[in-house]
């Protein structure tokens, strides 16, 4: 049954996941985390850090790793990663021209996705503002440092994500 | 991911047109844009099979890494040393993804007539609960509305 919860929930996700990765972060948290609850904030966090420091679409790596950890079988990761990618492959190939279109018929609609796609961002960060990711003042500065490095100086993400690590054996 | 793919893809497979072309209509459908991008190369090539063989290309070097990591990670993630690790690097994810909320915010048009678009839909989704599915449908259906509304005038 696990399986089938699996392919539903990550078909739905590929359905409906519009502006890119970080807005599916939205997406997984409240499938994944929160109705399903297959995985916990902290861990659902460790994935998303992991997705950022490996190759290849975020999309893919956390469908991937989701459906393993919920099934704790390889078929679980498969069935998983498939369904994300169906909904698009078979849009895209019956009506990739048609979708296209929209972008000028309905251009409201899309300005107002745009604007929606920022909110399901903020509310991937919000809802990460755990106690089990800020376990005391040292992670709210940490947290602080890293969004100036990567907003202000333009640090790459895997730099980031590799200092805090150094700074997390040294701080904890 | 793009920057990539137009390397490999403009010359031997498509020009430089076909590829803005693709990525135009790979952002127009939901899910994975790099994932988007292979089927629509795939099937320009060799038609259904094409899009499908392109888009396994795409998906298995993630999917076989993230496994792997995924079969060895469980293990670890008790380890006093890779608990600490994470400790530093969850803060640093949080802030990662609150970057893209305020670059994005000038591409969307946000301005101070529309932020209560995108501040309605973080409460709805953080503190509601409310499924992003269900915003993305409402926004669809008003944004529909709303331009028919602006042809018929």
């Amino acid at each position: 049954m696990i399986y089938l919860q699996l392919f539903a929930t990550f078909f739905k996700i590929g359905l409906f996941n519009f502006g890119g990765g970080y807005a599916m972060i939205s997406f997984l948290q409240n499938e994944v985390v929160y109705k399903q609850a297959w995985l916990s904030t902290a861990q659902f966090t460790d994935i998303v850090a992991i997705s950022q420091v490996t190759p290849g679409p975020v999309g893919i790596n956390l469908a991937t790793y989701t459906g393993y950890t919920a099934s704790g079988s390889m078929l679980g990761a498969l069935i998983a990663t498939v369904a994300v990618c169906l909904p698009s492959f078979i849009l895209l190939i019956l009506a990739g021209k048609f979708l296209f279109a929209t972008r000028t018929a309905y251009a409201p609609a899309w300005r107002i996705l745009r604007l929606v796609v920022v909110g399901l961002i903020a509310s991937a960060a919000l809802t990460l503002c755990t106690p089990e990711n800020f376990v005391d003042y040292k992670s709210v500065l940490l947290c602080a440092a890293a969004f100036l490095a990567v907003w202000k100086y333009k640090r790459g993400p895997i730099e980031v994500l590799v200092l805090s690590a150094v700074f997390g054996l040294l701080l904890y | 991911m793009l920057p990539l793919m137009e390397r490999e893809l403009v010359g031997p497979y498509l020009t430089k047109e076909d590829f803005l072309d693709i990525t135009a209509v790979a952002q127009s459908a939901p899910g994975i844009m790099a994932i988007n991008v292979a089927i629509l190369t795939g099937y320009r090539l060799k038609r259904t099979p094409g899009a499908f063989f392109a888009a396994c290309g795409a998906a298995l070097p993630s999917f076989i890494i993230i496994l792997v990591i995924a079969l060895f990670f469980q293990k670890f993630a008790q380890n006093p040393v890779v608990r600490r690790i994470f400790l530093g690097v969850r803060p640093a994810v949080v802030a990662l993804i609150m970057v893209p909320v305020f670059n994005l915010a000038k591409t969307a048009g946000v301005t101070c007539k529309t932020v209560w678009v995108c501040v309605a839909t973080a409460l709805a989704v953080w503190l509601l609960k409310i499924s992003p599915v269900y915003v993305v449908l409402l926004a669809v259906l008003c944004g529909v509305l709303l331009s028919h509304r602006e042809r018929a005038q």
